[in-house]
């Protein structure tokens, strides 16, 4: 065989940027004219808070290798963080609250990483239990993180940038879309960079990687450090924009697998397949719940619905795993190029 | 001058054509000429090695001249790539040192190898699959990166300009080892033989001056040989690179080697020309039954 | 220190150590289905529930007691092997991690599946152990406690002979040495694995009926794996000796470090320690108790 008789991958005849601009269009300038409350409040914020938590778990799951089993935590860190900030240092914009909570999720992040600069595979992914455990303990436990409340319950402050509200349902959802947008475009900038590179080559190959020079502890630590960021930060959307009250049983081991879930469903190592899983995930449980209560009627109540609905996670993650392993964005990516060839053709 | 230089006696590679000329008059002078003293790209001292009880290696001593090509060749379980893997300090000797230019290890730290002026590749495939070819090998210049992450992710500082250099210098080799019209294809979808090509490149655009090679021949087709063949030697040649190889293509090994050690049962019974390891009687002993006439330069 | 309480930590520990043969005992059906096929099997917890579920469910229907185990022996049996077929072999050669993520997909299943069959409220599950102490040299022991770590005792004595001695666990241990080795010489190892599945069921059988009469029957029950990973992290996810002594440090710790040092921490720490004690002993010797140092393969 010659090289010549390999194709290269074809490069696609739309510029890369004009999906995602095209998308930002629709979110930003029609969605808002004509989404509903129910809408943004049951579905659009959930799913842009899911789906940043997602982009942050891919980076160190799907790009760099590491199984965190964990990320709860640090929705938990970030929104809690976010709302001490908020409380206790007077005059601080929620934007630099915002910011901050992100920091002492990456802190906390890289200190629940360390193992990973000794234990690999199944010893780090339950190490990293640890911190979901640990964390939601401590938050429990020290009720001056929630401000003295009763079982750690915190109200999110309101909203605003610069004197302008962003409380109402639309207001929330374009403050969590452009959040989302932002640490999205510098996530998708880092995994190309040398540093992205880094993480693929220690998922792949830590020991090669380590030979030909790339620093595997660092680049660990790193994954670790950024992914807790964009995680902590979602954790803040997730608290303040759309739930509006929260409380630490709120970040449960369920939450962190759902995470995962969203990832393995939506593609690892996708920037996308994390908006793809996160789609999925909010929307399976409310089509559930209609078709049940169709079909079943009264039998169907919220326990049956909350069981079945397990099981059908559980079911889509086994299917996922067996006929589409690089999830939904691979399945989604071939669904696409059959039609351009047909179009084409046409 | 962008070479590293940590190591005296030998050019680091580089494109200058002066270098070029200047490796390829080293690589002429050695014929079998005894090389001065003290140059020296790569030694081994008394280097044992065992695996709970297991010899692999036994008090091993190997000096490699920089510009040479040796191979080292041996039965299967003879420790030959145990050697490698002590080399590159991915094993940890029980007795005895590694000498890397000027260097003295008894463990050789493997994070730092590529700074010491070695790459390497390995017996079974070692790409990063998930990353497209060019990536793979960009990636061999992943210690050259002094900018940070933060950097990367605005495209400030130093990163635009290493991404812009990373990206030539990996396009150059690819083009040099015939691979540039499979730049954007992901390494683990490519042909075996590709993927060994893919390793060399990556090994190479680190501009090692000691390359390791365990076994590049394995699994190639008998065309592919001859490239492979053709490649590790203009690297030689162009880049001044010394080379040791691993290989069990006695074919291969007369026709590119400088100088043979031969290996058997963990110890070295033989070390020289292609012709005086043809001629030697222990050599041909180790090998009686095996590959007895592969001696004659047959292959496989 | 002079008035410190011997008799009282004595009681304290053995407590501690009864309660990490519990541990043992979760931690031992992982073990033996990861020996055999590589899989960190997430799903254990949920076996268990099921397994705990399906027989008080049964027992409160007026089923016998020995019937009612051995129709959730079978239904255990029965989940195993489906298991290993639908789930397993269509992902024959994928990544260990792949592997387990499906066990916790699984495990969501089985949860779901338990609880949508026999509902979500607690069972008590009564085995005719009262947990009364009695007291041995002037430290008071829990009954209960006795005899669960007996039975668990029992199971892995029974295991060990079975492995040791029988074809099967011949075959067994061929197969957790090497795999392709095993094939060549032709041993089968879908059945292979089936039977480990089933037995991977039996466990969860044991361990469930024995934790469901200490914590009631309910969801919570599926928890205790978050139990026994420290205890695999601490004593490999392949030895079973590493189980049974991970389990009872743990154990053991866990306990001493709840009444002596738990109120430092406002208490509550039994969720997070046993983690960081698993952890902090790696930090300090990676291969764990018993793992052997694994030599790399380039």
């Amino acid at each position: 065989m010659t090289i010549a008789t390999l194709e290269a991958i074809p490069t696609s005849y739309t510029p890369r940027w004009l999906t995602p601009v095209l998308l930002l269009g629709i979110a930003y300038l029609i969605i808002p004219l004509v989404g509903t409350s129910y809408l943004f409040e049951a579905i659009l914020l959930p799913f842009l808070a899911l789906s940043l938590a997602g982009v942050g778990l891919n980076i160190l799951t799907g790009y760099a290798g590491q199984v965190s089993l964990g990320s709860a935590a640090f929705l938990a860190v970030g929104a809690f963080a976010a709302y001490n900030f908020n409380l206790r240092i007077d005059g601080l914009p929620i934007l630099g609250s915002i910011f901050l909570s992100g920091v002492v999720a990456a802190a906390i992040g890289i200190v629940f990483g360390l193992p990973s600069l000794r234990l690999r595979g199944f010893y780090l992914a339950v190490s990293t239990l640890a911190a979901q455990f640990f964390v939601q303990w401590a938050l429990t436990k020290f009720s001056w993180f929630s401000n003295n409340s009763a079982s750690g319950v915190i109200d999110a402050p309101p909203l605003s940038i610069a004197g302008v509200e962003f409380n109402s349902a639309v207001g929330r959802y374009l403050f969590s879309l452009t959040i989302v947008a932002v640490l999205t475009f510098l996530a998708y900038r880092l995994v190309l960079s040398q540093t992205g590179r880094n993480f693929i080559a220690v998922r792949d190959n830590e020991t090669a990687a380590r030979i030909i020079g790339v620093p595997v502890l660092k680049t660990k630590l790193i994954a670790f450090g950024v992914s807790s960021f964009v995680i902590g930060i979602a954790g803040v959307l997730w608290a303040f924009a759309y739930l509006r009250t929260v409380e630490p049983a709120g970040f449960n081991l369920d939450r962190s697998f759902q995470i995962l879930f969203i990832i393995i469903i939506g593609g690892l190592a996708s920037i996308r397949g994390a908006f793809f899983g996160a789609a999925l995930l909010v929307v399976t449980p409310l089509i559930l719940s209609r078709v049940g209560s169709f079909l079943l009627g009264d039998f169907f109540d919220s326990g049956v619905l909350d069981m079945s609905q397990r099981i059908v996670l559980g079911g889509l993650i086994i299917l996922f795993l067996i006929l589409e392993p690089d999830g939904l964005v691979s399945f989604w990516d071939r669904i696409r190029k059959r039609t351009t060839t047909r179009l084409l053709r046409q | 001058m962008n070479s590293i230089n940590r190591i005296s006696g030998v050019h680091t590679a580089t494109y200058l054509p002066v270098d070029i000329a200047a490796e390829q008059q080293n690589a002429r002078v050695y014929g079998n000429e005894p090389h001065p003293a003290g140059k020296i790209a790569l030694g081994l001292e008394s280097v044992s090695l065992s695996f709970g009880g297991v010899v692999a290696l036994e008090n091993i001593d190997l000096s490699v001249r920089p510009g040479e090509i040796r191979a080292i060749i041996g039965p299967n379980g003879a420790g030959k790539s145990s050697l490698i893997n002590v080399i590159s300090g991915v094993y940890r000797p029980d007795r005895g040192h590694v000498r890397i230019g000027h260097d003295r290890f008894t463990n050789v730290p493997t994070q730092k190898l590529v700074h010491l002026g070695v790459a390497r590749t390995f017996q079974n495939l070692a790409l990063f699959k998930g990353l497209s070819v060019t990536d793979n090998v960009m990636s061999g210049r992943a210690h050259k990166a002094r900018s940070t992450f933060l950097g990367q992710i605005f495209g400030i500082g130093r990163s635009p300009s290493e991404e812009v250099d990373a990206h030539d210098r990996a396009a150059k080799i690819l083009k040099f080892l015939n691979l540039t019209d499979v730049g954007n294809r992901l390494a683990g979808t490519l042909p075996y033989g590709l993927q060994k090509r893919v390793e060399l490149a990556r090994a190479l655009v680190a501009e090692p001056a000691l390359l390791l090679l365990d076994e590049p021949m394995a699994g190639l087709a008998e065309p592919e040989k001859v490239e492979m063949t053709k490649f590790i030697r203009a690297a030689n040649r162009e880049y001044g690179t010394t080379i040791v190889l691993i290989e069990h293509d006695i074919g291969v090994v007369m026709e590119l080697s400088h100088y043979i050690a031969v290996f058997d049962y963990g110890r070295k019974i033989a070390d020289g020309t292609p012709e005086e390891v043809r001629a030697d009687q222990k050599v041909i002993d180790a090998y009686l039954g095996v590959a007895a006439e592969n001696i004659d330069g047959g292959g496989i | 220190m002079l008035d410190f309480d011997w008799q009282f930590f004595l009681e304290v520990l053995i407590g501690g150590l009864l309660s990490g043969v519990m541990y043992s005992l979760v931690a031992l059906g992982f073990v033996l289905v990861y020996k055999t096929s590589g899989v960190l099997n997430f799903a254990q917890g949920a076996m268990l529930l099921f397994a705990a579920l399906t027989f008080v469910s049964l027992v409160e229907k007026g089923i016998p007691f020995a019937l009612a185990l051995a129709i959730t022996f079978g239904v255990m049996v029965a989940i195993g092997i489906a298991i290993e077929r639908v789930v397993l072999r269509p992902l024959t050669n994928r990544p260990p991690m792949t592997l387990f993520m499906a066990t916790l997909g699984l495990s969501y299943i089985l949860e779901g599946a338990a609880q949508l069959i026999w509902g979500t409220q607690v069972h008590g599950l009564d085995l005719g152990i009262d947990d009364i102490p009695f007291e041995v040299g002037g430290v008071l022991i829990s009954q209960f406690d006795l005899f669960a770590a007996s039975v668990a005792a029992v199971l892995v004595l029974l295991l060990s002979i079975f492995f040791r001695y029988t074809r099967i666990g011949l075959a067994f241990r061929a197969v957790a040495d090497d795999q392709f080795a095993a094939l060549a010489v032709g041993l089968r190892l879908p059945w292979i694995w089936a039977t480990v599945w089933a037995v991977a069921g039996l466990v969860a059988l044991v361990a469930g009926l024995l934790w469901g009469a200490r914590l009631g029957v309910q969801f919570s029950l599926s928890l205790v794996v978050l139990k026994a990973l420290p205890v695999l992290v601490l004593g490999g996810f392949d030895s079973i000796p590493g189980a049974i002594v991970g389990g009872l440090l743990i154990g053991a710790t866990e306990k001493l470090a709840e009444v002596y040092i738990g109120e430092y921490f406002g208490g509550g720490i039994e969720s997070w320690f046993a983690y960081v004690v698993a952890l902090a002993f790696l930090l300090i010797r990676p291969s764990g108790i018993f793992g052997q140092k694994l030599v790399e393969r380039v």
